[in-house]
């Protein structure tokens, strides 16, 4: 018995431990964000947050993963209470079919995170390892803009004592 | 329906357009299935199938008001457009309604949800109908209240009259008031009246998308629900040498393996068990395989040896007369759809009948072809359409579809989630097909085109389900499915030859459809079908005789142009991209123009790039893209950009990098490594794009407008930065580098 945690919350994991943390996620815990794409860690569909870095679920085993912090798309917010970047693709309305969209949420937080003061360049470079079929980048990016200044915002409404 | 058969009278009416439909003749042939016929009822959109009020929309007297469509939403935010129009003209607000879409059992059958039909077909249909039932309550409200029904204001799903009196929707529905048959006159609402269309209203599916709500056909998980894979044969025609069972019925979690004749599956009570399998039993299975591919290293040669069926579809004035000549030929290979998510789906057998939860673009027809593959009554097979991720034509959504009703059947009463590997809907997938296209022309003394003769070379376009052969599973079983015979589209929407014929004022001009009946690969449906290279052969070809005469592009084009809605784009575009006035910032700059009119029938779409050309690399990066857009009426202008935003960047995707691979035997793109798409290092700095408004107007399709402009105008500036005529897509960096021999 493998145990998780995933968005805050230990979950004991009954599936064998060479399975990966994507189908886990999905069929084991029934969340919906993360993505099939293509299983080989090319398009990114499945990106999410351990330890504050973006990984691949479709080609990380969840034997490595134990007492590490898994966070998902879920773990952002929901349709009633949307997190910040949540917020910002919704209006920027930066999806078309939408289903690489999580996984490029998810990049993005953790760059966020990181680096409030993030560029354009960087967020760019930092959504590298995605694929968008439909062709919504640019709104994409937008988004990602939008949340960043949101942040910074706060931030800095915070610092000044607010 | 086209617009040549259609016509609108717009009578005089206090807020409203009155608005007749009268059609003369027949309804053409489209690439939705529908039409090809006279018109049934002389009803505009999809009324004409389906003439009543009460398919479209439903009232309960609770006044909770469902809109039903037989389109799907694929991505393309047409949930929400439809939503905007039924709100518009019930009069009811837009978060009060709820929309049904795509159901064999439930939604009239609109035919696929393809070819940029869709606000036209269904819109146009919920349009008129949701127009009528305001008229029609508002009656029943005078009839009640015994005063004219021209005393009574309706608003927000109410009708309100003399005195304080109001009726609600829910009140005045009573049996069968709106089952009527739709009238050939609607009152309309005045584009200046619109609270709802012409707005930028959110989408409605995009907060469960961007938040991990249930989404997709492969977030449904139905009580009981088992995983299904299939093993597909490692190339077309393979059949089955030698498999051994029994160490994957042996595996944990496994619950059935499948086999019948060279379809293969396994079900099992976990995803990933499943797929651990389905990779067992590949591995313990060999098959007997052909060489039945063409050369990939000449494509473009294989393809036009191949026998062909050759049609004039446009003869004009007299072909030969003299001036500066270009002869040039043009060729794109096979692209896949590619979407992001593979196709999945979910099928159910009980009791004798199936019910499959599916993507695909047109419930009726994949009912039908699941039906036949399975020798099941037509009436015991239900499609209910689940979204997908994006598809953008035929991809294997039907054939997932078709692999989970193979394992129902073999499991009754449980449900079975089938979703294909990358490796499968990549070297499966019907591909948009390869193409060639051969151009002469020549521009006379007068910097006029004197002459010009178009051939293009394509198989078929549309190999959709309807006929179960269309279906992989259906090839593969064992009482198989014979092949679907290849379907030529015709003129005037076109298949592999649409929009071949020049917008332009050509005077002498001669265009040559080569249908190709062989399919090399498999190939079906993608995004503007032949429009894409059409577009960009005649577009590179103006640039070209442009160039050779010493006239600016955009100039030229106008020369050539007698439509004003097209002169409209093309000036918004040049207007707005700062054509006239541009400077090179390096002579490693180049600018590019691409126009077209989406199959000379819908959207008008001019594109304006500026790009650089790396020229140690070849590779191309895009600085900025204007384009500007005639739809007609709008419904949701930020759902248009959205769309031509969409389709500049794929189209981008398609001309600078993709291109399927095979050898004699297997198609070896299997991968997103061996096929590449766009990536972020290669999105371009900025795009722009203008709506022109027609208030008033009809809706003309516009999700596949952008393809062959942006391909064109990239074409265009890779000519103009580097002094280097391409003409073999893709214009991957080695080729360009080859090509200006960097």
């Amino acid at each position: 018995m493998t145990t998780l945690t995933v968005n805050g919350e230990s979950r004991s994991i009954k599936a064998s431990p060479d399975t990966p943390l994507l189908y886990v996620l999905r069929d084991e815990l029934g969340l919906n964000a993360a993505k099939y794409g293509c299983g080989l860690g090319q398009c990114g569909a499945c990106t999410v947050i351990v330890d504050g870095k973006a990984i691949f679920s479709c080609i990380t085993p969840v034997m490595v993963l134990e007492g590490r912090a898994i966070v998902t798309l879920e773990g952002l917010g929901s349709q009633t209470a949307p997190g910040p970047l949540q917020r910002a693709f919704i209006a920027e309305q930066a999806a078309q079919c939408g289903y690489c969209i999580p996984g490029m949420m998810m990049r993005a937080q953790a760059l966020l995170n990181r680096d409030p003061n993030v560029t354009d360049e960087a967020i760019r470079a930092e959504l590298q390892p995605h694929l968008c079929r439909c062709g919504t980048h640019m709104r994409i990016l937008r988004a990602v803009r939008r949340a960043a200044d949101e942040l910074k915002k706060k931030s800095a409404e915070v610092r000044a004592g607010r | 329906m086209t617009h040549a058969v259609s016509r609108r009278s717009v009578l005089a009416g206090a807020g409203a357009l009155i608005v007749a439909l009268r059609f003369s003749g027949a309804r053409a042939q489209t690439e939705t299935g529908t039409g090809g016929g006279p018109s049934k009822h002389g009803l505009s959109g999809s009324l004409d199938d389906t003439p009543n009020i009460d398919a479209w929309i439903r009232i309960d007297a609770s006044g909770a008001v469902t809109i039903l469509t037989g389109k799907a939403e694929l991505g393309q935010g047409l949930k929400t457009a439809l939503l905007q129009v039924a709100a518009e003209e019930l009069k009811v607000p837009f978060d009060r309604l709820s929309l049904v879409t795509a159901d064999t059992a439930r939604t009239p059958n609109e035919g696929y949800t393809a070819a940029s039909h869709s606000t036209q077909d269904s819109g146009t249909a919920i349009r008129h109908a949701a127009a009528q039932a305001r008229e029609i309550l508002r009656g029943e409200a005078a009839r009640r209240l015994g005063v004219p029904a021209t005393t009574l204001q309706v608003r927000n799903g109410a009708v309100f009259g003399p005195h304080g009196a109001r009726l609600a929707y829910g009140e005045l529905v009573r049996d069968q008031l709106l089952s009527v048959e739709a009238s050939t006159t609607s009152r309309l609402t005045s584009p200046e009246d619109f609270t709802v269309m012409n707005q930028p209203v959110s989408r409605i599916d995009i907060p469960a998308k961007v938040t991990g709500g249930s989404a997709y056909v492969q977030d449904l998980r139905p009580e009981g629900m088992l995983h299904g894979r299939v093993v597909r044969p490692p190339s077309y025609g393979a059949t089955l040498r030698d498999l051994d069972i029994a160490p994957v019925e042996r595996m944990n979690g496994i619950a059935k393996v499948v086999r019948d004749g060279n379809f293969l599956g396994v079900i099992a009570d976990r995803e990933w068990a499943a797929v651990q399998g389905m990779r067992t039993l590949a591995a313990t299975t060999t098959w007997i395989e052909q060489q039945a591919l063409p050369d990939s290293a000449d494509l473009p040669g294989a393809l036009i040896n191949l026998p062909s069926r050759d049609t004039t579809i446009h003869d004009e004035g007299r072909p030969g007369k003299p001036g500066i000549a270009v002869v040039a030929s043009f060729s794109r290979p096979y692209l896949t759809h590619g979407s992001i998510g593979p196709s999945c789906a979910i099928a159910q057998f009980q009791d004798g009948a199936l019910t499959v939860w599916t993507h695909t673009q047109g419930v009726f027809f994949l009912r039908d072809a699941i039906a036949g593959m399975l020798r099941m009554p037509t009436e015991n097979v239900r499609c209910i359409h689940a979204e997908g991720a994006g598809c953008y034509g035929h991809n294997g959504a039907d054939d997932a579809a078709a692999d989970a009703a193979m394992l129902a059947v073999a499991m009754p009463g449980r449900p079975i989630r089938v979703q294909l590997m990358r490796e499968q809907e990549h070297a499966w997938d019907p591909f948009g097909p390869g193409m060639v296209v051969r151009l002469r022309a020549a521009v006379g003394p007068d910097g006029m085109i004197a002459d010009w003769h178009h051939e293009v070379w394509s198989q078929s376009h549309m190999m959709r389900p309807g006929l179960p052969g269309t279906l992989t599973a259906a090839r593969l079983k064992s009482d198989a499915s014979p092949p679907a015979p290849p379907v030529a589209l015709a003129q005037p929407e076109g298949g592999g030859d649409r929009n071949a014929i020049p917008l332009y004022a050509i005077s002498n001009c001669k265009v040559i459809s080569h249908f190709l009946p062989d399919m090399p690969l498999r190939g079906s449906s993608m995004r503007s079908l032949g429009g894409y290279l059409n577009v960009l052969s005649i577009e590179s070809m103006f640039d070209e005789l442009a160039a050779r005469s010493g006239q600016d592009p955009v100039t030229f084009r106008l020369r050539h142009n007698v439509d004003p809605r097209a002169r409209d784009v093309i000036e918004t575009v040049a207007t707005r991209f700062g054509w006239a006035p541009r400077v090179k910032r390096s002579d490693s700059t180049g600018f590019g123009f691409g126009f077209a009119r989406y199959k000379n029938l819908e959207a008008w779409c001019a594109v304006a790039v500026e790009i650089e050309v790396v020229r140690l690399t070849g590779a191309v990066r895009v600085r900025r893209v204007v384009a500007a857009v005639d739809t007609g009426q709008v419904v949701n202008p930020d759902g248009v950009r959205n769309q031509i935003e969409g389709g500049i960047l794929q189209s981008m995707s398609w001309t600078l990098f993709e291109r399927v691979t095979f050898d004699r035997t297997r198609v070896t793109s299997v991968d997103w490594s061996a096929y590449p798409i766009m990536r972020f290092d290669s999105v371009p700095g900025a795009v722009d794009v203008h709506l022109i408004d027609r208030p008033g107007d009809g809706f003309y399709g516009v999700a596949e407008a952008a393809q062959g402009p942006t391909g064109a105008a990239i074409a265009n500036a890779i000519r103009d930065a580097t002094g280097v005529r391409m003409h073999d897509l893709p214009f991957s960096p080695a080729r360009i580098r080859k090509a200006i021999g960097a």
